[in-house]
């Protein structure tokens, strides 16, 4: 703390006499702006209580963090989009579904290289459908901004039934194109199989999702925090009219962000249907629900809160799903409760300059 | 008389009277006019729509909430009289503790989500509802001992309201059998639930609520307590819409998972509101009348178009009878467009 290094300067000649006593903050008040980043290893170790077998323990947090990762991921691109324009898009699950559909069948194209015992050629395919698929939810995201968003600009209500149509449309497209019985995919051989670490077998495939999340994630906030155009879009999120006024297209920008979030959006898809090894039409809309709960607890417009929403549902769900099968779904209902009688805006709310 | 009754909220359309009118004879002697037990049915599942599209467009057109837990509430109305009526034996008793305690459940869980979300923001409310409606949704078909499953419960109604009753002979050509008694519970029981929804919206709530609509910044400053306002429209219309899913119940005398919690369901009842007009009550009855219909007859003409495109490359999947939900999303997008007001607020432009 600043004030509290001043103290402990020494004093020089007359200016003694001014030196403005602070208290210092007291620990909770201190811990405050962290509590959100604590919340994460708080869950684990209920988790690690309540869970009788720390083998059984360490694979589901695995599991937890990875489907978390996976779930920022796709939620990233929505909670920046609403930051910036002020625009919820319910259609957001179409992007994951298409992106899942577009990846798989480049998988199953790429048949001979996914089957092959090669690593490298593994992961080429691996690549070349995360770039079919990215470069595919990425166009549709330009055609759904231009065609679908544009025109309800300001109008939350319209906003939220227009992109809910979008969103059935683009589902029944789907099934028009990939037929209506859901796919199965097997994991590039070398992602199958698990790791055994201290007696707990761990997922490959979870290992790697769980590292390209963390990838994903601190190579966003080096991006914001970091480069000019980051800078923009902080600015653009907190105070849009000014950094308008001070000569940036913040139009342009949010297409930008817009595409970008639809990409993410494909490669969460990606991941998702490989992590499931089974791909629905409709999975999008199921996983609109996780993404709309991280979304609602992390704060709409932050990345950060929505890191640690996305983890906290991701643990939650898998703790829960071991220990009482059925109330998955209603225990990360609950979080989002036990969050909103916390913090009503969310974990880390978005400061806007009004 | 009939401006009270309508609450002084008359169609002011000479165009909309006469559709509304034909609307409401129609469903009034529906059995006599339409003998035949799909029309019947269709009769019937149009009045308890027109209630539960009127009850949401309390909340969506006239508060200016969008709520996707809507088939939820109608779903708590259908399991009460359901559960109400398996464990208490068939009789009008079950099902007025079951219609009761759906109605009264539903408000509770309307009141604790609107409690939670319209206290920040009002677009919280549409991504908890989704939330909750669907997390609702997989614990009912989850909980199988309690409430059937994915198969559902099917269970006994009155016999008073069965085929097998008979109080009559003939008249008109039509047994005078329960089934009608039935429908003309159903009928009644809507056209009641209607008015009452029209009485709300016409009051100095009703008012209200407009107002908040358009401004809610300025209604909160005027010295309305819009959260309150807000928390309790949409109590109102969860409890109106429990209401509709009892009825429900009672007419197809089953609930399952599919038939009253689906999310297909939702999006009807959307369309219905959009295209009939939003923030009018008389929208919810058109958006009802010709979404059930087409939704009924036009499918086969749907499957006659994919027929007849026979060996052209995609043209016969874009026209198969399962995509219908493709072209009622076109639809859809292309109303909240250049529809906003729907069809009744082209006839009442049109004076």
């Amino acid at each position: 703390m600043a004030h509290a290094e001043q103290r402990e300067a020494p004093p020089a000649g007359d200016e003694v006499a001014h030196r403005p006593t602070m208290t210092r903050a007291g620990l909770t008040d201190r811990l405050a702006p962290w509590m959100p980043f604590l919340l994460v290893p708080v869950l684990a170790v209920l988790g690690w209580l309540a869970i009788p077998s720390t083998s059984s323990w360490l694979t589901l947090t695995v599991s937890g963090l990875a489907m978390g990762m996976m779930i920022f991921i796709m939620a990233s691109g929505l909670t920046l989009v609403f930051g910036l324009m002020d625009v919820i898009n319910f259609g957001h699950g179409a992007f994951v579904s298409v992106g899942a559909f577009v990846g798989v069948s480049m998988l199953l194209v790429l048949a001979n290289m996914t089957e092959a015992p090669s690593l490298m050629l593994n992961l080429l395919a691996m690549l070349a459908a995360v770039i079919a698929a990215m470069v595919a939810t990425g166009a549709l995201g330009w055609a759904f901004e231009r065609v679908i968003v544009k025109p309800v600009y300001g109008a939350h209500l319209k906003q939220i039934l227009v992109t809910m149509g979008g969103l059935i449309v683009i589902e029944q497209l789907i099934v028009v194109l990939w037929g209506p019985e859901e796919i199965y995919i097997l994991r590039p051989e070398a992602l199958q199989g698990a790791v055994t670490f201290a007696g707990a077998a761990l997922e490959k495939y979870r290992l790697v999702a769980v590292g390209i999340g963390l990838a994903l994630f601190i190579a966003m906030r080096l991006v914001l925090r970091r480069t000019k155009i980051g800078l923009i879009v902080r600015a653009g999120v907190e105070n849009g009219p000014m950094v308008e006024a001070m000569g940036y297209r913040l139009r342009r920008v949010f297409i930008g962000v817009f595409i970008a979030g639809s990409a993410l959006a494909g490669l969460g898809g990606v991941m998702w249907g490989l992590y499931q090894e089974l791909i629905t039409a409709h999975m999008g809309q199921e996983i609109m629900i996780l993404i709309f709960i991280v979304v609602i607890i992390g704060g709409l417009g932050s990345v950060e809160g929505c890191f640690i929403g996305a983890l906290l549902v991701g643990l939650m769900q898998n703790y829960v799903a071991f220990l009482e099968p059925k109330a998955a779904l209603v225990s990360n209902i609950a979080l989002m409760v036990a969050i909103l009688m916390w913090r009503p805006q969310g974990m880390i709310p978005v400061v806007k300059a009004k | 008389m009939l401006v009270k009754l309508l609450s002084g909220d008359s169609p002011r359309s000479p165009l909309l009277a006469l559709i509304l009118l034909a609307i409401l004879i129609a469903l009034a002697f529906a059995p006599f006019l339409f003998p035949g037990i799909r029309s019947v049915d269709t009769a019937a599942r149009i009045c308890i729509f027109i209630v539960l599209v009127a009850s949401y467009d309390l909340l969506l057109g006239y508060t200016g909430i969008v709520s996707f837990a809507h088939t939820m509430f109608f779903g708590m109305g259908a399991y009460g009289v359901a559960l109400a009526s398996v464990h208490m034996g068939r009789g009008f008793d079950a099902l007025a503790v079951g219609t009761l305690a759906g109605a009264a459940l539903a408000a509770v869980f309307a009141f604790l989500i609107a409690l939670f979300s319209l206290r920040v923001r009002a677009i919280f409310f549409a991504m908890i509802t989704l939330a909750v409606a669907s997390a609702v949704a997989v614990l009912v078909s989850q909980l199988s001992q309690i409430t059937g499953g994915e198969d559902g419960l099917t269970f006994l109604i009155p016999r008073e309201l069965t085929p097998a009753f008979r109080f009559g002979d003939e008249l008109f050509g039509v047994r005078l059998n329960g089934k009608l008694l039935n429908y003309y519970l159903v009928f009644l029981a809507s056209l009641a639930l209607f008015l009452l929804l029209l009485r709300i919206v016409n009051s100095p709530f009703g008012r209200v609520l407009q107002a908040i609509r358009e401004n809610d910044f300025r209604a909160e400053s005027i010295g309305y307590r819009v959260v309150a306002y807000r928390t309790t429209a949409t109590c109102i219309s969860a409890a109106v819409a429990a209401f509709a899913g009892a009825l429900y119940a009672v007419w197809i005398r089953y609930v399952g998972p599919d038939a009253v919690l689906s999310f297909d369901i939702m999006l009807d009842i959307l369309l219905m509101v959009v295209i009939g007009g939003m923030g009018t009550m008389y929208g919810a009855v058109i958006g009802a009348v010709l979404l059930l219909i087409a939704q009924n007859y036009l499918q086969e003409l749907m499957g006659l178009g994919a027929g007849a495109f026979e060996g052209v490359p995609i043209l016969p999947e874009l026209l198969s009878a399962d995509r219908w939900l493709l072209w009622l999303g076109i639809l859809f997008v292309l109303s909240v467009y250049f529809f906003p007001t729907g069809i009744v607020g082209r006839l009442r432009q049109g004076r």
